[in-house]
């Protein structure tokens, strides 16, 4: 522990807690488990599932998981049932013990070899948040046709115009908060579904929190499920305008 | 102050410039009236332009694909030799 300190500086005192959602991926949550141990290798953190009750056996894997790498670094936090992103989070934050929190995917579309480089971010700058941005130079989407990322465009330049959030990539939920920070944001959303990652960016740059962000890729591997149809649109019209008026 | 309250000052200050500019007439009047128009208009040629380039220059990333089904099968082998059984995708 004396050489972690003296060799990576800040990292040794501070502990991440890493919230990951999970319905149905029992392949990929042992995958991104596998993953993040990898580039983390001397950075004090934990790994807190949140399954909303996957039939597929997730919660068994992440049983095995524990085995092999410590109760203390794998805490499986389960729900009766899908509850919701929003909350899962909430659920999650109540049994982190670290003084950041990371909140990733666990459909690999969110690589934890990018962990890194959101703490060393937070580190150089001392942010509240460290976000991930998938729009600038370094970063970039894989697997989205032509329509999606027209969409994704011109929501994100109407976004830019209503709300001046402050942020290249409004809607992604790769981030790294300080606890107290995601606490008090956390509080006052009340959107579901990506709409809430955006109250949440929103409504912490609102209250004045320092956001940085940093380059990552995102690569799509739900082919052929279309998030994007009308009703969709509507929903994220309908979040603007309600962002619009109360943040 | 809420950010509607912003954009609703904004929007009041660019009226009261219109107004200001029709009541002083240093622009022909027929002409001042039609500026809040030109403005609607060009705000939204200005959109349509952001999301053009945007979408031009959309940064993808296909050998992250590759990278990722490489790691994929690192930490399936991985697994494989704990006897820790993941199945398949």
């Amino acid at each position: 522990m004396a050489d972690q300190n003296e060799t990576k500086g800040e990292e040794g005192k501070h502990k991440y807690s890493i919230i990951v959602p999970t319905y149905n991926e029992r392949l990929n949550i042992a995958l991104i488990v596998y993953l993040i141990f990898k580039h983390l290798r001397d950075v004090d953190f934990e790994i807190i599932v949140v399954d909303d009750g996957s039939p597929d056996g997730t919660q068994e894997i992440v049983k095995q998981l524990q085995h092999l790498y410590g109760e203390d670094r794998i805490l499986l936090r389960a729900r009766a049932k899908k509850l919701g992103l929003g909350t899962a989070y909430i659920h999650g934050l109540k049994h982190a013990t670290g003084d950041f929190v990371v909140i990733m995917d666990a459909d690999l579309s969110h690589h934890p070899k990018y962990l890194p480089s959101f703490i060393k971010k937070q580190l150089e700058t001392n942010a509240s948040i460290v976000t991930g941005t998938r729009y600038v130079k370094g970063g970039g989407v894989h697997g989205w046709n032509l329509m999606r990322k027209l969409t994704s465009r011109g929501a994100n330049v109407l976004a830019q115009t209503l709300l001046w959030p402050g942020v290249s990539d409004l809607t992604g939920s790769f981030r790294l908060y300080k606890k107290s920070v995601l606490e008090d944001v956390i509080s006052s959303c009340v959107s579901k579904g990506y709409v809430f990652q955006m109250e949440m960016i929103v409504r912490a740059t609102r209250k004045g929190y320092q956001i940085e962000e940093v380059p990552i890729t995102f690569v799509d591997r739900v082919f052929g499920t279309s998030k994007l149809g009308g009703s969709e649109i509507v929903e994220y019209l309908k979040g603007l305008v309600y962002l619009l008026l109360t943040t | 102050m809420k950010h509607i309250v912003k954009i609703l000052s904004l929007l009041v200050a660019i009226s009261a410039f219109w107004i200001g500019l029709l009541q002083a007439a240093i622009v022909p009047r027929s002409y001042t009236w039609l500026l809040p128009i030109y403005f609607v208009v060009s705000l939204g040629c200005y959109g349509l332009l952001m999301v053009g380039i945007g979408l031009m220059q959309f940064p993808t990333c296909p050998q992250e694909a590759v990278l990722l089904q490489q790691d994929i099968a690192e930490a399936k082998d991985f697994f494989k030799h704990k006897g820790v059984d993941v199945g398949s995708d």
